[in-house]
Formats: C-alpha cells, structure tokens, sequence
C-alpha cells in the first residue's frame, strides 16, 4: 500500500467489549492528531467500533491497528481489523445492508465501508479476516 | 460504567455520563425496562449528550428501550444525540424508527408533558 507512517502505530487487543470502547477512544484521539474535523472523529471511532465488535462476535480475539498515514500530502487514518477467526464465507452477501448471522443489524460492514473513504477486506474461509479503512482529510 | 436514574414526577430520567459498553448498553435496558413499573413511570427519558459515538449496537439496544418500555405503558424520549453523531449514525444506516426524540432534557421533558396533555405538537416521533 506503501503509505507514510506519520506516528507510530497504536495497538488495541480486542479480546471482550470494553476493548471496544478503548479502541475507538484510541481512534479518535489518534485521528485528532492528524486535524480530522470533528465530524469525522465520530465517523472514524463509529467506524473502529463496528469493526471491532465484528471481531469479537466472529472471531472472539483480534486486534485493531491504527495508523496516522500520508499519501502525496494527503493525511489520513488508517484503521486495521484482523482476526484469524473463521473468516467470512460470502463476502458479497457480507457487504448487503441488513444481511447478518448472528442476528445482528447486518449494517456493520456495508455501513463502514460508507463511513470512510477507502475499504478493502480480505477474507479466507477458515483463516480470518482482515478489514482496512481509511479516512482522508479533506 | 453504571448510568444513574433520577426519578422526577412521573418520569424516570437516565443521564449517560461516558462510554458504554455492550454490556453497559444492556444492563441500562434491563434496569429500565423493570424500573418503569416499580415507580409507575408514565415517561423515560434517556440522555444520551455524553455519547461520542451510537453505533449498531448502541441503536438497536435503545430501540429496544423504547419498544419494550412502550409494551410497559409508558413513553420513552432519547435526548441530546450529537450533530457529529446523528451524521455517523444516517451514514452507517442507523434509524431510531418509531422512536421519539429531542433535542435535549428540557425538549424531552416537554414532550413527555405534552404527551400527557394528548397534545404532540412539535415532537419527532420517527415512522
């Protein structure tokens, strides 16, 4: 991907559901360093939030990265979801508003993919998933 | 992070003072939802000012507040959601459909009084 690093990456464990609660903290501070508006500080943390419960829910243990990048000028935040839990069977259904397995409102992937600017997901059944984003300012 | 309940006339008032989490989320549900009966609450309000984020679960769990408390025969109101915050939530996909809100405590108050009266001049109730 080849993004400049701005700051050194934090790390969040996501393993129950405080932790999801202080991975978006650890977002929005973060994103806050790079000037992000604070419309935005709420979508990036909304974002990490989905996200991180995404993990626990399917994969139990996981870990949010979150990066301040730069890309020619351009700052942003990255956030990455990783599991190597059992990873997503149908991806196409996966990223379908209101589709969810576990009884959910099935807005969590579709929903972040509208709250940021870029969204990639790679999943292997049986292995995990890994879900970037990243919101530019603008 | 426990969420206090004042209890002010006829009505019950839940001040969310930080975070929640998940489990935060569904205890606030549980003890509203049996609260309402013990005091005959006519109305709750959940205020919800200290919220930087309302995520799936956050939406899904205050809907079910309100659905649960209205089966219970009182009136629910969530109050003080953030400009930044209501932005997150219509971008994610979230609705509070068939759920009142106000802009804050002294709006929802005033619903729940008017609501009283038979009168819902100037409320959102979201169908």
């Amino acid at each position: 991907m080849g993004f400049a690093l701005i700051a050194d990456e934090v790390r969040v464990s996501i393993d129950c559901d405080a932790d999801i609660v202080s991975a978006r903290q650890k977002g929005r501070d973060l994103a806050s360093q790079c000037g992000l508006p604070t419309t935005d500080l709420a979508v990036v943390a909304t974002a990490i939030s989905e996200l991180a419960r995404n993990i626990l829910r399917y994969a139990a243990h996981g870990e949010i990265i979150l990066r301040l990048v730069e890309d020619h000028g351009k700052r942003g935040v990255e956030v990455v979801a990783t599991d190597d839990g059992p990873g997503i069977p149908d991806l196409t259904l996966a990223m379908q508003d209101g589709y969810s397995t576990c009884g959910g409102l099935g807005l969590g992937l579709p929903g972040t993919r509208r709250l940021m600017h870029e969204f990639e997901i790679i999943s292997e059944f049986g292995k995990g998933t890994t879900v970037t984003v990243r919101r530019w300012k603008r | 992070m426990q969420v206090p309940i004042l209890k002010q006339g006829a009505y019950l008032i839940a001040t969310v003072q930080s975070a929640l989490t998940d489990e935060d989320l569904k205890q606030l549900r549980d003890t509203l939802v049996v609260s309402v009966s013990r005091v005959r609450a006519r109305g709750v309000i959940v205020d919800v000012t200290a919220l930087d984020v309302i995520d799936s679960f956050a939406t899904r769990t205050l809907r079910d507040v309100a659905h649960m408390i209205r089966l219970r025969g009182a009136e629910t109101v969530i109050v003080g959601i953030q400009p930044e915050v209501a932005f997150s939530m219509v971008k994610l996909g979230l609705t509070l459909e068939g759920i009142a809100t106000s802009l804050d405590l002294e709006e929802g108050l005033a619903y729940l009084n008017r609501k009283g009266n038979g009168s819902d001049h100037g409320v959102r109730t979201h169908r």
